[in-house]
């Protein structure tokens, strides 16, 4: 439901990091989307024509890079990797794995861009400030 | 202008202020311009991990093998970290005024006004809440009406509140005069979930009439709170609710939350609730000072 709030986001910060290095188009996004993240991947990718319209970033793939849930024992000292449901307990010692190591990630890992040359003296208008 | 993020939303407004204001208007703001530059190298790169490029400052950027002109960037950037920078700012008004803040997320109809309307009743701290809702301003005149500081954020149609809206929440509050402030967050057993607003504690809600499986079916909005209280205990027996095995439902997903029964509205266990929340409070107190 709030995935379009999502994608307008990453579009903001992909925007942001691809100016900087002079990008006049964004590609390809690479996110590392974690499985208790609350994001739904399918509804990110509904939204994500919309919310890259009229960005460097339209027309780009978004391409999601699912990251299972793991969660170490405090017990046994085993890391686990509790499917859905997410039930946090050891399956070797039967104790309750409370620290989370990953699955929570909603992380923009890359872009793949296309960028102005160095000396191109009509460069866009995505001259770093 | 918002004097928060700099975007083109009209401060003081809390209503008008929607999502959409804030798109791509800050290109120009705080830039921080981190590049994870030993973060990557733990990341699987997949068939994107090639040679480095002739661009020695920038040893992240790789040159792509598809087209000459084209290149990989690694960020590793938190796509939510706006919104995390503005729930720290939060964060630091509340510590230098040492306030309590409480983010309560549920479905739609588990009690959260309920609950605030008789806390303020019993509680014996000076409170305030932030309601947010889709629509309608019912909520805050009920916890006015209760005796609380209430301030309404109508969300229009987004589904959860952010950092941004308590910002500009936290304007319309007296501050001087307040131990204890609620954010009582849309219902929504979904979006609350990713959106640190700068509380102390996330405290979620979840009523005997929803059944015992709520937790394993939403595990993400349980999984990280401190405080789950199962609401309208009332009700347990007329709704056939199977108390603990709510309980064992709630643990298995969020193992280091504590788990209180409660009801609003005959206030049985009511009290620890209560302590839960000046013990809280307390805590800020004496960091803030």
């Amino acid at each position: 439901m709030h995935e379009l709030s999502i994608a307008c986001e990453l579009v903001r910060v992909a925007e942001q990091a691809a100016r900087a290095e002079r990008a006049y188009k964004v590609t390809a996004v690479f996110l590392r989307l974690g499985a208790l993240a609350g994001v739904v991947r399918e509804s990110l990718e509904f939204a994500w024509d919309l919310a890259t319209e009229g960005s460097l970033l339209a027309g780009s793939q978004l391409v999601v890079e699912p990251v299972a849930l793991a969660a170490r024992c405090e017990t046994c000292e085993r890391i686990v990797q509790p499917e859905s449901p997410p039930i946090l307990r050891c399956p070797h010692c039967g104790n309750y794995t409370p620290e989370l190591l990953a699955g929570r990630e909603l992380q923009l890992r890359a872009l793949d861009i296309e960028r102005a040359p160095v000396d191109a003296a009509t460069a866009p208008a995505s001259t770093p400030r | 202008m918002c004097g928060h993020c700099g975007c083109a939303a009209e401060g003081g407004s809390v209503n008008a202020h929607r999502k959409g204001a804030h798109e791509r208007s800050d290109r120009g703001g705080s830039h921080s311009h981190h590049h994870a530059h030993h973060d990557h190298a733990h990341h699987d790169h997949g068939h994107h991990d090639h040679a480095a490029g002739a661009e020695a400052e920038h040893a992240h950027v790789e040159m792509h093998q598809h087209t000459e002109d084209a290149d990989v960037l690694h960020l590793g950037r938190q796509v939510l970290d706006k919104n995390a920078r503005l729930a720290e700012r939060v964060r630091g008004i509340l510590l230098a005024k040492g306030i309590c803040a409480l983010n309560l997320v549920s479905s739609p109809g588990s009690g959260k006004t309920a609950l605030l309307e008789r806390t303020a009743r019993d509680l014996g701290l000076r409170a305030a809440v932030l309601v947010g809702d889709l629509a309608t301003d019912r909520d805050a005149e009920r916890l006015r009406t209760a005796g609380l500081q209430a301030v309404q954020i109508t969300t229009g149609n987004v589904c959860h509140l952010d950092a941004h809206m308590i910002l500009h929440g936290l304007e319309r509050v007296d501050l001087a005069a307040l131990d204890v402030l609620f954010f009582e967050n849309v219902g929504n057993l979904v979006c609350p979930a990713s959106f640190d607003l700068g509380e102390d504690h996330r405290v979620v809600l979840s009523s005997v009439t929803e059944g015992e499986d709520k937790p394993r079916k939403y595990p993400t909005i349980f999984q990280g709170v401190d405080l789950a209280l199962i609401t309208k205990t009332d009700l347990a027996e007329a709704v056939d609710c199977d108390l603990p095995a709510l309980r064992a439902s709630i643990t298995d997903v969020a193992p280091a939350a504590r788990i209180l029964e409660l009801s609003a509205k005959s206030a049985v266990g009511l009290e620890a609730w209560l302590e839960f929340v000046r013990s809280a409070a307390e805590a800020k107190r004496a960091v803030a000072l």
